[in-house]
């Protein structure tokens, strides 16, 4: 395959479980695809050269950043966006609910980044240091929280996911 | 911020990519996890008219192996593959060691290693990782392939010691010996950052002598691999260390001024980290000696 | 009893938004726009000869390239200058796209309006301006010596303005002081960085003759006024809409930056919306900075170390021109006394332009520099003294009951600086106790014993917050009974939603989610000023505590005729407008709504009753809408301050230097705040614990690294070093509530607080650590290094 300036390809996404056929020119960033091909806007850029974190999802599972990969090269992945994380329009994800209940945000630009870079290490993160756990969040900016209510926000969410699961059974 | 245009090409094997290496020569770049590159692309500090992704190769590992006194890894191993493995962990420790140094878990979820070495940034952790380990690489084109040392792999900044028509296919990285002991250090503004000095240190316990190579980035063009005078035990009781590494320090290291450090600051740091680094990777390696 | 909502840390209305990633910032909107891209000013100075836009004809989905040949009437006029000042005898300002000459490095000099932006920027990379470079002024020091390189070729000199003011006589204090010391200070530029950059949609309709303009601002009616002026257009016809924004600090309180004034522009030439999403590289270099001051301070002292009198001679750098007018080196100079009683005093400044980008208020807004100075000075006391700087604080306090207390010079307002109230030798105790002083210092003496470099910094602010002239809130009531709150001021983040719609709450006995806030959006209300000065609580709060009144007036008067019982005796809760002592007489508030606005028609089940309530209201008037009643329940109160108030506080630092990295470990943060009455606590720590975050990264990481050529050497992330979580300390936080007499709900504002004393506190922790003194501030290990290791 090659794909000349100012031409497209056909590629297959699949995001938050919808598969998308979508076509991209070869240096169509993903995270512009996301926002402006798709149309989820949840995803958003701060920086575009991948130290601010704001443009984080799930590509194949793991945390990475949107702006440092052309949607051509994710052709077949499977991509999670802020988007797909709560279940319906009214209940959040307890990751979500967290950063309600700890003021981990204020203007919310940010916040997206940190969910998803959250999301596959929240639920060890009761067990992890201070230490581990700001390092594990560090390479996501924020400028209004100071983190202090995101790392308590990491911290408490798997404590909400027990105790919904409770309230289940 | 937007890349300018090029002319994407997906080889599915690494023949294709010979093929197109052979074609293109130095209008083109290997693009792989892309976390060094796309934002010098994004910036337009570089316009390279082709790039050859390498992430649709067919049947490539995911995950470091074993192979004859190394543990390898092909093009397509993220970063944090590697942080992740047991292999590396057990048999390549100063390695398993620095992962934690490399910018940070979003980047290493798609960054390579194979990537970083070939990016040959002289700041980077792994490239001094690899010189101090005497690691090699393994070159290919479609004329053939050809095995590198570490120490002839970096040429410049930004630069290897490949042709247009090569690229890297392999890093191996030596398994550790058991009289050997290793330690990393640096000194980053922020947790994840190019550090403003680091240095990698190797220890060889041989009696009561012990061997320290040390592997410094951030203090000159390429990563700067040297070693120590043999050191005594009696070396470790006074500032014969210090001294040892103060020679050379500067002697040997070129560093430069930017607006984060001086030459004068940098140097200060590869005395101090150096200093730390050997004795750290020395008491190691005695360990490393009973435990034998 | 329902519990008040003032006071209680209720969650936020706005997260469920944008937690789920539906909040609507100005990129989102309008994906089919065209796109624009800039060409900006490479050189930091420089006379345009030709730009040369020939590379660009073969690009493929080019719109539009305009340079200034291209602007016509008002839009070839320089843009408009904001606060004028007398003082201000230089009042430049930049022109949209520049003309002939160049001032600074990233001034706009062309535009680019392409299919998307990708095109767009292919297009202005295109484009080759040639230039004949100038002399450039970068340093301010450098730009007050006489015969310095002019940033301006029509000037002589650099200054563009000069203001002094003094009370009391400092010379006779001086002649009488048994200590004068004369030091210097000074303190670089730092810039506000949201996470979100500037952005503009702006869609003009010929056919309609207006304007709708999503704009990343602070000040949406502040745009909007100005635009309508700007294209002559009715200024109902200009809507500005300021959605969710991604922090704003500051930077985005500026109307115009060029691209406000362009994006719409070329959305009337070319008929089409027209999109323009700030990149961080743009934000760097065309985004306005702040801080950027050197001091000459002299200070006389007794032996007991009281200031008796006390001077300064500043300079302020403006950068390349000067919009914001005077304002920054005006609040430097209004705050510079502190808490402290300082009956003689004096100062000078000079606004100095250079060729960097212009500056105007970025959180703090003059008083980091202002409280950096001042603490500096009481710290350099203390130590030539050799008394201990808490005591000498507490021996220059202005007491609890010297209130209010005129400080002597003139406030950012134009009014005279009048302390409301404040206890500040009390919230030093709570500083001091929560730290551990004693303790404190004796385990820094047996750090030092072992050789270890521990540092103890205190720092002490008083903030002038909420000024006016005014803001405005207009409160609906829907027949479903929720509330509608429209604000003219817009949300950074600061909670909004919430914390308005818990005043609303208490006063009309509503669920706080059941009060929508819109903020920014003029299309719901026409009048306000702007988000900035830490204001939108106290002058929107209390316009919003007397609109609310005002609905719970008109709705108990309708609510007294429906239910024919007297007005006092009703109360407001749970949605249901009561009668006391009689529970099941009660009308919905949103009834009273629909009764309110008496229908002829019925529209679902509640209407038919309010219908028919309507009815019966009607017969106990002479008609359905009785005399001086208007309908629906609705209304827009405003409110107008006479003054701002002064919220305080104090931060404690100890740090701990590493003699091998020269980096400083923060062990502990300790901050005492007092912003008055408090709206939402969780809202408030998080104004303060992010404002800490702000003033430690100014403090010890970020700095912009320019030049001697007006270059800014790190416009990126990777250079400008913004801390992430593992830069930034566990903070302790401690208030006390010292109320404004000044406003019915005795607010202070807090959005800046916490970002003030940053500086102050790291400087004197390092200065205590490493017995020199930090009198040049951000410092970084490199600093610290030569310190050390340099002599």
């Amino acid at each position: 395959m090659a794909l000349n300036p100012g031409e497209s390809a056909r590629i297959e996404l699949t995001v938050n479980g919808i598969a998308h056929q979508i076509d991209v020119e070869a240096r169509w960033l993903l995270s512009d695809v996301l926002r402006h091909t798709i149309g989820l806007t949840g995803t958003h850029v701060g920086c575009e050269h991948g130290v601010c974190g704001c443009c984080t999802v799930l590509i194949d599972g793991e945390p990475a950043r949107s702006c440092l990969t052309f949607a051509v090269q994710t052709d077949g992945a499977a991509i999670t966006t802020v988007e797909g994380l709560a279940a319906s329009d009214d209940g959040l994800h307890p990751l979500q609910e967290s950063f309600r209940m700890h003021h981990g945000l204020q203007c919310g630009y940010c916040t997206p980044g940190f969910l998803m870079t959250a999301l596959p290490i929240y639920e060890r993160a009761p067990e992890m240091s201070d230490e581990e756990l700001r390092k594990a969040i560090s390479g996501q900016l924020c400028r209004c929280t100071g983190y202090a209510g995101i790392l308590s926000a990491i911290r408490g969410a798997a404590e909400i996911e027990r105790s919904r699961k409770g309230a289940e059974s | 911020m937007k890349p300018a245009p090029f002319t994407y090409h997906r080889p599915e094997t690494r023949g294709e990519v010979d093929a197109l290496l052979a074609e293109l020569g130095s209008e083109a770049k290997i693009l792989a996890g892309g976390q060094s590159l796309i934002p010098i692309l994004n910036m337009r500090l570089s316009s390279p008219a082709h790039l050859i992704d390498l992430n649709h190769l067919h049947d490539e590992t995911a995950g470091p192996a074993l192979d004859d006194g190394h543990v390898t890894v092909g093009p397509l191993v993220r970063q944090s593959s590697v942080e992740r493995s047991e292999l590396v962990t057990e048999r390549v420790p100063l390695l398993a060691e620095t992962m934690d140094f490399v910018a940070h878990p979003a980047i290493r979820n798609r960054g390579t290693v194979v990537g970083s070495i070939a990016h040959a940034d002289p700041a980077a952790e792994l490239p001094a990782v690899l010189a101090v380990l005497r690691g090699e690489v393994v070159a290919r084109s479609a004329t053939g392939r050809r095995t590198i040392p570490a120490g002839e792999c970096f040429r410049g900044p930004l630069e290897n010691s490949l042709e247009d028509t090569e690229w890297l296919e392999e890093v191996r990285w030596p398994v550790a010996a058991a009289d050997q002991g290793f330690a990393f250090e640096e000194f980053a503004r922020r947790s994840g950052d190019y550090a403003l000095c680091g240095v990698a240190a190797r220890a060889e316990r041989a009696g009561d002598t012990t061997t320290v190579a040390l592997g410094y980035l951030g203090m000159g063009d390429v990563p700067v691999c040297t070693e120590l005078p043999p050191l005594g035990a009696s070396a470790f009781e006074t500032d014969e260390v210090e001294d040892a590494v103060a020679r050379v320090v500067e002697g040997q290291l070129d560093p430069v001024d930017d607006i984060h450090a001086t030459v004068a600051f940098r140097t200060h740091l590869a005395r101090r980290l150096g200093a730390t680094a050997v004795r750290r990777a020395a008491a190691k390696a005695d360990t490393a000696g009973q435990d034998s | 009893m329902t519990t008040r909502m003032f006071g209680q840390s209720v969650k936020r209305n706005e997260d469920p938004r944008l937690l789920t990633g539906k909040g609507r910032y100005v990129d989102d909107i309008e994906h089919s726009a065209a796109q624009v891209a800039f060409v900006r000013s490479e050189p930091a100075h420089a006379r345009i000869i030709d730009i040369d836009v020939s590379g660009t004809l073969d690009i493929d989905g080019v719109l539009g390239i305009y340079t200034y040949e291209d602007l016509e009437g008002d839009f070839a006029k320089p843009l408009p200058l904001l606060i004028p000042n007398d003082g201000l005898f230089a009042p430049k300002t930049q022109y949209a796209l520049a003309h002939e000459e160049v001032c600074y490095a990233g001034e706009v000099i062309a535009m680019v309006v392409a299919k998307d932006r990708y095109i767009a920027e292919d297009a202005a990379s295109a484009i080759r301006v040639e230039y004949e470079t100038l002399p450039v002024v970068a340093d301010l020091e450098e730009a007050a010596r006489p015969g310095a390189p002019v940033a301006h070729l029509d000037m002589e000199d650099n200054v563009s303005g000069r203001v002094s003011e003094a009370k009391g006589d400092v010379d006779a204090a001086m002649a009488a002081a048994s200590h004068v010391y004369q030091w210097r200070f000074s303190m670089e530029r730092a810039a506000a960085m949201p996470m979100e950059g500037r952005g503009i949609v702006a869609h003009y309709d010929e056919s309609d003759q207006s304007l709708l303009l999503y704009d990343s601002t602070q000040a949406p009616t502040g745009v909007r006024g100005g635009l309508a002026l700007l294209f002559g257009l009715d200024p109902d016809r200009v809507h500005v809409v300021a959605p969710d924004i991604g922090g704003g600090f500051g930077m985005k309180v500026i109307q115009f930056y060029p691209e406000e004034v362009l994006v719409p522009w070329a959305s009337r030439l070319l008929g089409i919306p027209v999109k323009w999403t700030e990149d961080r590289r743009e934000d760097f270099i065309g985004s306005n900075h702040e801080r950027g001051q050197a001091h000459e301070v002299r200070v006389g002292t007794d032996d007991e170390g009281r200031i008796l009198g006390m001077e300064t001679n500043f300079l302020n750098d403006a950068g390349a021109y000067c919009s914001y007018g005077l304002i920054i080196p005006i609040i430097t100079a209004a705050q510079m006394q502190g808490p402290y009683r300082i009956e003689n005093f004096r100062y000078e400044f000079r606004n100095l332009f250079t060729n960097k980008v212009p500056t105007s208020p970025y959180r703090g807004a003059g008083r980091p520099h202002a409280v950096y100075v001042m603490e500096r000075v009481i710290d350099k006391i203390a130590l030539e003294l050799e008394l201990d700087v808490a005591e000498v604080r507490r021996r220059n306090f202005i007491g609890p009951n010297e209130f209010p207390y005129d400080v002597g010079v003139t406030f950012q307002d134009g009014g005279p600086t009048i302390y409301d109230s404040g206890e500040y030798e009390r919230g030093l105790d709570v500083l001091l106790d929560a730290l551990d002083y004693g303790n404190a210092r004796a385990e820094q003496r047996k750090a030092a014993e072992q050789g270890r470099l521990m540092g103890i910094g205190i720092g002490y602010y008083v903030e002038g917050t909420g000024i006016g002239p005014y803001e405005g809130a207009a409160i609906k009531v829907l027949a479903d009974g929720s509330v509608t709150v429209a604000l003219g001021f817009s949300s950074q983040g600061q909670g909004h939603e919430t914390v308005f719609a818990q005043i609303v709450s208490d006063e009309l006995g509503v669920a706080v989610d059941k009060v929508k806030v819109t903020s920014g959006d003029t299309r719901r209300i026409g009048y306000g000023v702007g988000t900035f000065a830490s204001r939108s609580a106290v002058v929107g709060g209390n316009a919003v505590f007397k609109a609310a009144v005002q609905i719970r007036k008109q709705a108990a008067e309708v609510a007294a005729r429906s239910l024919e019982v007297a007005a006092e005796d009703l109360v407001f809760e749970n949605g249901q407008i009561r009668v006391a002592g009689a529970p099941d007489l009660s009308v919905g508030l949103g009834q009273v709504a629909l009764i309110s606005n008496p229908l002829r028609y019925a529209f679902g089940e509640e209407s038919q009753e309010a219908v028919l309530l309507a009815q019966r209201a009607y017969a106990q008037s002479d008609r359905p809408l009785p005399d001086g009643m208007r309908p629906g329940l609705e209304t827009a109160e405003f409110y107008s301050p006479t003054s701002g108030v002064f919220a305080f506080g104090a931060h404690a630092v100890v740090i701990e230097i590493d003699p091998d990295t020269c980096n400083l470990k923060i062990l502990r943060y300790v901050v005492m705040h007092d912003c008055g009455a408090v709206i939402n606590p969780m809202i408030v720590e998080g104004q303060i614990l992010g404002g800490v975050a702000q003033g430690i990264g100014g403090a010890f990481y970020e700095r912009l690294a320019y030049d001697d050529q007006g270059q800014l050497q790190n416009a990126s992330f990777m250079d400008f070093l913004i801390p992430y979580a593992t830069e930034i300390p566990t903070v302790e936080l401690h208030h006390t509530e010292t109320k404004s007499p000044l406003n019915p709900l005795g607010i202070k504002g807090v959005g800046e607080a916490g970002t003030i004393p940053g500086p102050a506190v790291i400087a004197n922790a390092v200065s205590d650590a490493l017995g020199r003194p930090i009198d040049s501030m951000p410092i970084s290990p490199l600093d610290i290094y030569a310190i050390l290791y340099k002599g």
